[in-house]
Parts: C-alpha cells; structure tokens; sequence
C-alpha cells in the first residue's frame, strides 16, 4: 500500500469539493490538514479534561498537567532531544523566532554582528532586524548561488570575530532547498557565534535529531506537519537556555515574586509564561503519534517522489519556470513556479476554479523574489496525504492557465 | 480545459492583454504609486491636470489581471473628468466595468489603483 492510500481516509477535510471538484490540497508548506486522531484528542480533551496546567491541585487540573507534559515528552523523542527541559513550547515558529532574536541580542554589544541568509522567511528576518535597531547591531546576509544554494565561501567571508548569531532556515518554504546544518553550524561555531535554524519546512518533513544536527536553537511549527495551529516548539540546548534570560514575564515562568523583582522557574517553564496552549500540545502529541506510525523515512520517501513527479512535470511545461536547486539534488517538498506572462496570482485563482489549492505570492519571502527577479511565484507543496494523482493534476491544470490569460 | 468563470470576466481578459492606457503622459503633473502588500503588487498613476481637469492618464505597474484591468479602466474613467470628479470614482464604478465575480480576498486588486488615485490627486507621491 502507498503511503497516501494508507492516509488519505484519515483526513475530513479531503473529501470536500471545491468549485466544482475535488479538493487537491497542495498548500501543506503553508499549513497542513489534520488528520482524525488530532482533532478527536483535542475535542476529546476539552469535552473530558479541559483545566488549567500545573499548581491545579484537582483531578481535571492534574490530567490537563499530565496531557501537556506528555506533549514534551513525545517531541523530545521525535527530535532526539537529550532533555524534555530543552523543549519550549511558543506559539508557533514566529513567535520562537521573536523570543530567541529578544533574548540573543538583549546583551550584545553595538557593532556586533547578526548573520541571517538571502533565503529566510520574513519570519526570520524582522526579529532580527527589530533587535539589531534597538541594539545598534549590524545584520547581514548571507547570498544564495544561481541555482538556489546557500553560497557557502561566502558564509566563510561573513562570519567574523563579532559575528553573535547565526540565523537560518533548515529547508526554504521557496526553493526547497536543503541547507547543510551542522556544516554551517560548524563553521558558526569556529567564530563562537550562537546558531538558531528555522526548521518550519523541514519538521513535517525529514526525521530530525538534535544530537547531529549541531545547532543550539531549533524552532518548528507543530500546524505544519499536520497538529494545530497556535503552537510552537522551540528546542534549545540546555547550556545555551540556561544562559538566557527571560525577555517574558508572567505566570508560570517565576518561582517566587517579590514587588521588586522575581526568581525564575526551572527549564522549560521559565520560556512559558501565562497559560500554555493545552489542547494545541495534546494535538500535538497526536500528530506525532501519527507522522511516528508512518515512519518519518516512509514519509521523506514518499514527499521526495511526489516532489521529483511535480519538477518533473511542470519543467516540461513551455513557459514555465521551476525555482530552486537543479534536478538530482536533493529538497524539500515544495515546487514554486512561474508562468511566463502569467501573475502568481491568477495562476492560483484559476487552479482554484479547478479545485485545485496552491500558494502564490512572495511566500514571506521579500528579498528572495528580489533576488530571483520575480514579484512571486506559485508554490505547490505536498504532505503525507498527497497523492501522484493530484500531481498530475496540478500539471495539467498549468498547461491550461496559460490558454485563459497568456 | 480551465472554466473561465469567476474574477476572469471578458473584460478582465481583454484589458489585461491589451491595456488601453499603459503608459506614461508626457508631462504628468500628479504622480503616486502604492503596493499592496498581500501579494506585492506595485501601481503607478500618472496625471497630467489641465485647468482642474484630468487631460490625460496613465498607469504602469507589475500587477495580476484584476488589478491591471482595474488600473486601465480608471485611468479611463477619470480621462477627461474635473479633479474633483475623479476624485469621487469608486470601487462600484470600476465593478460596473469589469463586470466580473470579484471575491473579498481580491477585492484589494481592484481597490489598489483606486487609493493611487487619490494619492495622486492629493498631490502625489512615490
């Protein structure tokens, strides 16, 4: 049985039609669907065991702690943390992103140096530059090569003696490309600059491990590989946690308060102030179940196909353009492109009248579009549930747009 | 075969082929420019005002259909009409023209050369 024949009845939300036909759902860079497991554990804690964590000393109060810690537990394995202390939960990579830009660049010195890449989410660029303007800090890029690569010598030429941060994405949300990390954490390390990886793109989709990967920050979105929405995981290296101070206050993240000031509560919790996203972690922990039952290789297996199907596909197609790293290399599962003569836009709109869902836009990705030369592009992106045949659809339906517009 | 049906009326199609007022009047007076910025859409209005009218217009811009059909019909519409004429122009009055099934996410496309309207009538600007 193919991977998506196994899945495909377990998620609602295909079986709608769109305009007309059948949903054929490739916006999962974006945000993915859920499948049933996930949205009968949250529904199921809220009609069951809905209190607020921690410090409830009640029977509801202690299975709500219980459900929420869990979550920890199962991402910590999913991850290969060493510790579930290393484990945050946010709301979501943005927001993971913000709070380690506050809490990196809150001591640095003016002059010191934040490196980000040509390829970053906007997400992974304006925390930065908001702490770079109050820090006095200067914030740099790292280039792309022509065909969609981080242009690694160029990295070398970047990082300095005052470069503090290196901030990254693991897997574009444009290009697909794969980013080396523990070569560039490597090479960040050699100048003793702290490195953050943006893993929004890459958690849904490759097996992950802390323990190899090299960094000393690692932040996902849980929404993205198929839990809810308006959580986020931020994996932190102990030491590197330890050494941050707190940039939020509130419940929660203290052990005693005085009027004047406070003591902070232990690793994770000191991250977490206010009420936790309760239900969201026990979504969360059913999502994990769910990618774990799959096998997270099954799943790369499976994406990298119908990723190589699309490629394949849209290439052959006269008028279109296909961005990111040449055929053979190996990237993540999204496929943008362009047709000649064509906006983004439109191109959306009309797969849409074909019930077919993309993205188009600048995919929060300013200064790439500006570095590709285009004003946006059309992204098709796959999950565990997309099928070859929806591919083959999408290929089809580019070949027509070209007749309404062009 | 795509049905062309929804925001992609006729005259969607055909003003975005075939722009009637892309280009730039020699010696504009009024000029703004805005993005939007959902999808980076950038429209720039040339004016060029005669005794309070608008004498001649004309946009350029890097936009979808919907917001390039829109940009030539008001350029169009405000041709030949008083400052203060113009200045009245609404989206309604652009809809009546493209007479297509404009949803609200894209309802932005077609507003976009409206408010570089009224920058440009306000006096302009980049």
């Amino acid at each position: 049985m193919t991977l998506h024949e196994l899945t495909r009845g377990d998620f609602p939300i295909l079986a709608r039609v769109v305009n007309g036909h059948p949903l054929a759902y490739l916006d999962s860079a974006a945000s993915s669907q859920k499948p049933r497991t996930v949205i009968e554990a949250m529904s199921q804690y809220y009609e069951r065991s809905h209190a607020n964590v921690h410090r409830s000393i009640h029977t509801l109060g202690e299975e709500a702690t219980e459900l929420y810690e869990a979550a920890r537990d199962r991402v910590q394995r999913f991850i290969g943390a060493a510790r579930r202390e290393e484990v945050v939960f946010t709301r979501g990579t943005t927001d993971g992103l913000n709070l380690l830009a506050d809490a990196l660049c809150a001591g640095l010195a003016p002059g010191d140096e934040v490196l980000i890449t040509e390829m970053e989410h906007h997400s992974n660029i304006v925390p930065w530059q908001l702490a770079a303007r109050r820090q006095r800090l200067a914030l740099r890029a790292v280039p792309i090569t022509g065909p969609g690569l981080l242009d690694l010598d160029a990295l070398d030429r970047l990082l300095t003696a005052r470069t503090r941060v290196v901030a990254f994405t693991h897997v574009s949300n444009v290009l697909g490309t794969i980013n080396p990390v523990a070569d560039i954490c490597a090479r960040a390390r050699r100048v003793g600059a702290v490195t953050v990886v943006d893993g929004a793109q890459a958690a849904p989709h490759l097996a992950l491990d802390m323990s190899v990967l090299g960094c000393d920050f690692y932040v996902f979105s849980p929404h993205k590989m198929l839990g809810p929405t308006g959580i986020g995981v931020l994996w932190g290296r102990r030491e590197r946690l330890l050494g941050l101070e707190p940039t939020r206050g509130g419940g929660e993240m203290i052990k005693e308060v005085w009027i004047e000031h406070a003591e902070w509560n232990d690793l994770p919790w000191r991250f977490e102030p206010g009420t936790p996203p309760i239900a969201e972690a026990v979504g969360l922990t059913a999502a994990v179940e769910y990618l774990e039952k799959l096998g997270m290789d099954r799943v790369a297996e499976h994406e990298r196909a119908l990723t190589r199907q699309a490629l394949a596909g849209l290439t052959a197609l006269p008028g279109v353009r296909v961005f990111g790293p040449p055929a053979g290399v190996e990237r993540g599962a999204v496929v943008a492109f362009a047709v000649e003569g064509l906006h983004p836009h439109d191109v959306a709109a009309l797969l849409d009248a074909e019930g077919i869902a993309v993205r188009a836009g600048h995919h929060c990705a300013m200064p790439l579009m500006r570095r590709l030369g285009v004003v946006g592009t059309s992204r098709a992106s796959f999950s565990v549930f997309s099928t070859p045949a929806e591919v083959a659809r999408l290929v089809r339906a580019v070949a027509d747009v070209r007749a309404v517009l062009a | 075969m795509i049905a062309t049906r929804g925001p992609y009326s006729e005259v969607i199609r055909e003003r975005w082929r075939r722009p009637r007022f892309r280009r730039a009047p020699a010696g504009a007076t009024l000029v703004a420019e805005d993005v939007n910025p959902l999808c980076g859409d950038r429209v720039r209005l040339m004016l060029r005002l005669d005794g309070g009218r608008v004498a001649e217009a004309g946009f350029v811009g890097d936009s979808c259909a919907i917001c390039t059909a829109s940009a030539d019909v008001v350029a169009e519409l405000v041709s030949g009409k008083p400052a203060a004429e113009a200045r009245a122009l609404e989206p309604a009055d652009v809809l009546a023209v493209l007479q297509a099934d404009i949803r609200p996410t894209r309802m932005r496309c077609v507003t976009l050369p409206l408010s570089v309207l009224a920058k440009a009538l306000n006096g302009g600007g980049a």
